[in-house]
């Protein structure tokens, strides 16, 4: 249903303006994939992500999930000791069937992001008339 | 190429390969999709201010109602449970990576807090705890007079 892409994209690409992104790291989201009934859900894991910094796009069957996390730093703190980092999150899937962007719906809550994506209606057979020439 | 003595993440581990691989197979081999090295889940980050020190941990999927934290004297506990997957006869799993589980972390700070004083905030799926050190226990001021 949903094939994994790897994506060539990495943190260190110039912006538009000319300077380089900031070096955060880019993780790999942990994701729950399952189908039920008409509609695949898909469950991606975005800790410190708010949730306008989710951004999903669709193109040419590849479904891309980013995250831009919000850097989390306590005003007035050193930090003493990290166990984990903190980065932006990019997974791209390739969708077996014709989905439209419109038809997703999508949902943050508590750092996880859901995807419903519906089962593409009865792919139409496509009729090509021969002209007798 | 001169090593430093100051950098010793340079000096090359012939174990450390050997660790990752088999980190790898237990992964692997791990049915269950409960946290791994039970006492050390989920990473936390530690910050220090003047008399109080923030912890940080994510924990995506949680509500507040499932995270339950304790403070005793110096030692913080953190526990709590992955709300179950979604279950039914029709569902059909392509992919099973998120965590599941219970889990229960406790961490011995370098000083005791006060129980009074705890902030504890979750917010996108990261819990962030302030606490606070107990009025008498701050380091005191000893006024030094000239004899």
């Amino acid at each position: 249903m949903a094939q994994e892409v790897t994506t060539q994209d990495t943190t260190d690409i110039a912006r538009p303006n000319g300077e380089t992104a900031p070096t955060v790291p880019t993780f790999v989201p942990a994701v729950d994939i399952f189908e039920q009934g008409e509609i695949t859900v898909i469950l991606a894991d975005m800790p410190g992500v708010k949730s306008d910094g989710i951004e999903v796009t669709l193109e040419r069957q590849v479904l891309t999930l980013r995250g831009t996390v919000t850097p989390h730093e306590p005003e007035g703190y050193r930090r003493l000791s990290s166990e984990y980092r903190e980065g932006d999150y990019l997974r791209a899937f390739t969708l077996s069937d014709e989905i439209d962007l419109g038809s997703i719906n999508a949902a943050f809550k508590n750092g996880v992001l859901r995807l419903e994506l519906p089962r593409a209606a009865e792919a139409k057979p496509k009729k090509i008339t021969v002209k007798a020439a | 190429m001169q090593r430093s003595a100051f950098s010793p993440w340079a000096y090359h581990d012939p174990f450390a390969d050997m660790r990752r691989l088999q980190g790898a197979m237990n992964r692997i081999f791990d049915g269950s999709r409960t946290p791994a090295r039970s006492g050390t889940y989920p990473p936390v980050n530690f910050w220090a201010g003047q008399d109080s020190v923030v912890m940080s941990t994510e924990l995506p999927g949680l509500g507040e109602q499932d995270i339950e934290m304790t403070v005793k004297d110096s030692m913080i506990s953190i526990r709590g449970t992955y709300p179950d997957a979604e279950t039914g006869d029709d569902i059909v799993w392509h992919r099973r990576e998120r965590p599941a589980g219970s889990f229960l972390r406790s961490i011995e700070l370098p000083f005791r807090v006060d129980p009074n004083q705890i902030d504890a905030r979750f917010a996108n799926g990261v819990l962030t705890v302030e606490m606070q050190r107990p009025e008498d226990d701050k380091p005191k001021h000893i006024q030094i007079k000239a004899s």
